[in-house]
């Protein structure tokens, strides 16, 4: 679909490409009524908390050194800013340079959803330009701001005169979509319409989109083999950096839900290729990331080469740790952009996926492909259990319940200590490099291992908390409360 | 009127959701949108029984913003009571249905005759912050709760102190006030934190009086309890931290509740033995410390500022440069907060600034002269600032970082010590 870099506002992933949150079946189900285009996402009438959007727009972009964050609306929105100052500084003297990113809100009060406050707004733009000199402004909205209909639009024209950097309204009102990963698309968006110029000279890098760059000294290494330089993105990046990721040979991601809006958008509009494939997590996944970015790049005998060199270093080594996998059982629970990337590695390590939920799911992605990495299942024929929730706890808790798995994986802060209180061993695959390449597949097999062999913590907790839900939840099915789903 | 909140300090209102949080087996039902509860949770002890991510949220959508949310929180709450195992289920509202219109009085009240108790608080986050939120949830409690009783329980006393979660060492606190007055021979009664909850919400009505240990924080509910409830109030101002503030805390609760001078008397005299001699063992650190100024300033909530100040004034006889309230503390407090600044030993006096904006509070520390290197004693955006000027710093207000407290506690006599340890566990880590 046409990304249209006019208009700050960007449309829902549940609009632009079909995205659902409710769902209960099979993986192959789920794709056949992908393709034939039936699948209706299902609502519930109970619900638990899940993520607010803005979280993940202005997550991303407050990554971003040296740049300022004004969030429009009430305290509670703007006190993100407090976990992105110490990210920021944490994360920026980690790579050994400086970040002096600004988040600030507006704490909006009662007043200012009768009267508006859009004057004000304009004042702490001019003041917080004033104050730190930021290299770049973005300017967001919140429910409340929204829905009383404050045109922040108007405003960042108004004083676009008075700052000679790149400023850009943000609509971030978390009722618009429950999924938060349309705040990635948010955040791209911004970038491409505000910061991003086209391309003067091609450069031997590849836009890399992550999110806290913890790989990012071996993966330098590693394309360094190629001739290649990756630029990360956003965490530590400089404005400077990204006006030139248009010079790009190719733009890659770590996860699909992620990178899939600038990946599309850089080619769309600068003819910068996307890599579309499987994520470089586990050895298929691997391998063939590094062969597609071999084709497009033209490099493909170097990175022949380097898959060679590996293989012999690590397949030994994985093959190995299999045998003790072999046999376990596993319910996972994370973004689409890793569930079905972390069921084919589990499918690859021997361990049995016997129920996996993704936080939504994007029926297409941007160019109107089902996403790669429920193709490539289904070409496999691995089939499976599986479910869409938002991070529904209690529904997770009632599939743990049934099924008692090996092993709980989840992604998400918040969601792991569940599983554990159920007794279940869980593995908290917070860092997106965790099952990156040879290398860190290996020592995922082995925290796995890990987890399994030493259960003490769990079953320490397990044995002496009670779970927060009723023995009449328990004895329900797990699609109790979606609506629309039963026929 | 919307005001430049440069590295802010405190949530919206509907972080009151977090003192729902702290009654063991209430749980907050959100009428709002999807992510308020987890922006608005900290890892700081957030997966007890329920966790933000147990709780029921309606997660408000563009049909609900349109259309109104009313049949959505009707079904959530009814399938809360259905699936979720508590003692008391508060609904809290965000900005959405306040700006709507949702009548969510009259959908809770729909709930009346449930098995459980259903109340709510009006906490949309442009109502406040959430100091405020706290507020509302207690006013909640005591307005569609609690009852009046005519039975009173001799010595028993509800204590009151600052915001769950907001205050790091709420749990600690709380555990260790209940202790001291236990001492002075009364019978405490909290409603946070382990084992405390409803049984203990249900006691409120028969305590003698209700003791609110904080400079401004639920004074408005302590009006409200004496209204309604009958209870007369003692107000505390200043946290105790340390041996003076805490003995003349003990000697005012204990003439409140009138117990014999003497009763009170052998307490202190036990604790303040014990006290000094920790300090006797420890007087030629603090005294011969190279690194330590004696000027220090705290950025904080009134209640950390205040108490903090009273102590290393007080107790360890430090120099005061400036001090500054990061709360929003209410116009109408601000003055009576103001005259504790000013009631220190030797009628030495603090400076004392409301400052929300922290741009302007840094360049104030930054342009101090401290007469040697300063203790800074604030939030985790006071850790740069500090070691721009080689100062010692340590986290002690939100939000925090650096510091990690299961239920650690500053109050009381054991409380300071603790704080002295934290000190110069930082002091200690350079010679000069």
């Amino acid at each position: 679909m046409a990304i249209n870099l006019n208009n700050s506002n960007v449309a829902t992933r549940e609009n632009r490409i079909g995205s659902i949150t409710g769902y209960i079946g099979t993986l192959g189900d789920l794709a056949k009524q992908s393709e034939c285009g039936t699948l209706k996402g299902c609502s519930r009438c109970f619900s638990q908390s899940s993520t607010c959007l803005s979280g993940c727009a202005l997550g991303q972009l407050s990554a971003i050194r040296d740049i300022a964050i004004i969030h429009h609306g009430p305290a509670g929105c703007s006190i993100a800013g407090a976990g992105t100052y110490y990210l920021d500084k944490v994360m920026a003297k980690k790579r050994g340079v400086t970040n002096n990113t600004v988040y600030v809100g507006t704490d909006m009060n009662e007043k200012d959803t009768i009267f508006g406050s859009t004057e004000a707004l304009r004042k702490i733009i001019l003041e917080v330009n004033r104050r730190y000199s930021p290299k770049a402004i973005f300017v967001s909205s919140s429910c409340a701001t929204g829905i009383i209909g404050e045109d922040i639009d108007s405003v960042v024209d108004d004083v676009k005169e008075e700052i000679d950097v790149p400023i850009v309204a943000v609509h971030c009102e978390g009722f618009k979509s429950r999924i938060w990963a349309t705040g990635f698309d948010i955040s791209d968006h911004a970038v491409l319409s505000s910061i991003v110029k086209p391309p003067k000279q091609k450069r031997n890098t590849i836009n890399f989109k992550n999110f806290y760059e913890s790989a990012r000294p071996e993966i330098i290494e590693i394309f360094k083999n190629f001739d290649l330089e990756p630029i990360f993105l956003y965490c530590n990046s400089t404005v400077e950096e990204l006006s030139h990721i248009s010079e790009s040979l190719a733009t890659t991601c770590i996860c699909g839900t992620l990178g899939n809006y600038l990946g599309n958008g850089l080619e769309e509009k600068y003819g910068v290729p996307y890599i579309r494939t499987i994520n470089p997590l586990g050895i298929a996944g691997f391998e063939t990331w590094l062969r597609e970015i071999g084709r497009v790049t033209d490099r493909s005998e170097k990175v022949e080469k380097y898959i060679a060199e590996q293989r012999e270093i690590y397949i030994p080594q994985i093959e190995e740790i299999k045998k003790e996998l072999k046999g376990l059982r596993a319910v996972l629970g994370m973004g689409p952009g890793y569930t079905f990337e972390v069921s084919r590695v589990l499918n690859e390590l021997g361990i049995e996926v016997v129920w996996a939920l993704a936080w939504h799911y994007d029926k297409k992605y941007e160019n109107g492909d089902v996403p790669p990495s429920m193709k490539y299942l289904l070409e496999n024929d691995v089939d499976f259990e599986a479910s869409v929730a938002d991070q529904q706890n209690y529904e997770v808790m009632n599939i743990l319940h049934k099924y008692q798995p090996d092993l709980y994986l989840s992604r998400h802060p918040g969601s792991t200590v569940w599983a554990i209180k159920n007794g279940t061993p869980a593995v908290y695959v917070a860092d997106e490099y965790m099952i990156f390449g040879y290398k860190h597949t290996l020592e995922f097999a082995k925290s796995i291992l890990d987890s399994i062999h030493n259960r003490s913590f769990e079953q320490n907790l397990a044995k002496r908390v009670k779970l927060p839900y009723t023995d009449w939840w328990y004895q329900q099915n797990v699609d109790k409360f979606l609506e629309e789903a039963k026929k | 009127m919307a005001k430049l909140l440069d590295k802010q300090r405190y949530k919206c209102a509907l972080g009151g959701m977090q003192t729902v949080q702290a009654i063991s087996r209430a749980i907050p039902i959100l009428h709002s949108g999807p992510g308020c509860a987890q922006k608005l949770s900290d890892s700081i002890g957030s997966s007890g029984y329920f966790s933000p991510n147990i709780f029921p949220c309606t997660s408000i959508n563009e049909k609900d913003v349109v259309f109104g949310g009313v049949k959505k929180l009707e079904t959530t709450i009814e399938n809360a009571l259905k699936v979720i195992d508590a003692d008391l289920y508060i609904v809290l509202t965000g900005c959405i249905p306040e700006i709507v219109g949702d009548d969510t009085g009259e959908v809770v009240s729909r709930f009346e005759n449930a098995e459980k108790p259903v109340i709510y608080a009006s906490t949309a986050g442009f109502k406040g912050n959430n100091y405020k939120g706290h507020e509302q949830v207690i006013d909640a409690i005591i307005e569609q709760y609690l009852e009046k009783s005519d039975e009173k329980e001799q010595g028993l006393v509800n204590i009151w102190a600052d915001v769950p979660y907001q205050d790091l060492f709420w749990l600690g606190n709380i555990r260790e006030l209940e202790k001291l007055i236990a001492e002075i021979g009364l019978k405490p009664n909290t409603i946070f934190g382990y084992g405390h909850g409803i049984k203990n919400i249900d006691r409120i009505p028969k305590a003698e009086f209700n003791l609110l240990v904080s400079p401004w924080v639920s004074v408005e509910n302590m009006k409200k309890m004496e209204k309604k409830l009958g209870i007369p109030y003692l107000h505390y101002p200043t946290l105790p931290i340390g041996a003076f503030e805490t003995s003349k805390f003990l000697r005012s609760v204990g003439k409140f509740a009138g117990i014999p001078s003497e009763n009170v008397e052998k307490v202190i005299t036990e604790h303040e033995k014990y006290y000094y001699y920790l300090i006797e063992r420890y007087a030629d650190m603090f005294l011969e410390t190279r690194v330590m100024a004696k000027q220090f300033s705290v950025v904080a909530d009134a209640q950390y500022s205040l108490g903090i100040t009273k102590f290393l004034v007080n107790d360890l006889g430090l120099v005061l440069a400036k001090q500054f309230i990061t709360d929003d503390t209410p116009k109408n407090f601000q003055e009576q907060i103001k005259a504790e600044f000013a009631n220190l030993n030797y009628g030495i006096k603090a400076e004392v600034e409301f400052e929300t904006d922290s741009y302007k509070i840094h360049n104030e520390i930054l342009s101090h002269d401290y007469h040697g290197y300063p203790l800074i004693l604030g939030s985790y955006y006071e850790k740069e600032v500090t070691e721009k000027l080689f100062g010692h710093y340590l986290n002690i207000s939100f939000p925090v970082q650096d510091k990690v407290v299961l239920d650690n506690f500053y109050v009381g006599y054991t409380g300071g010590i603790r704080l002295i340890e934290d000190i110069y566990s930082v002091a200690v880590q350079r010679w000069n």
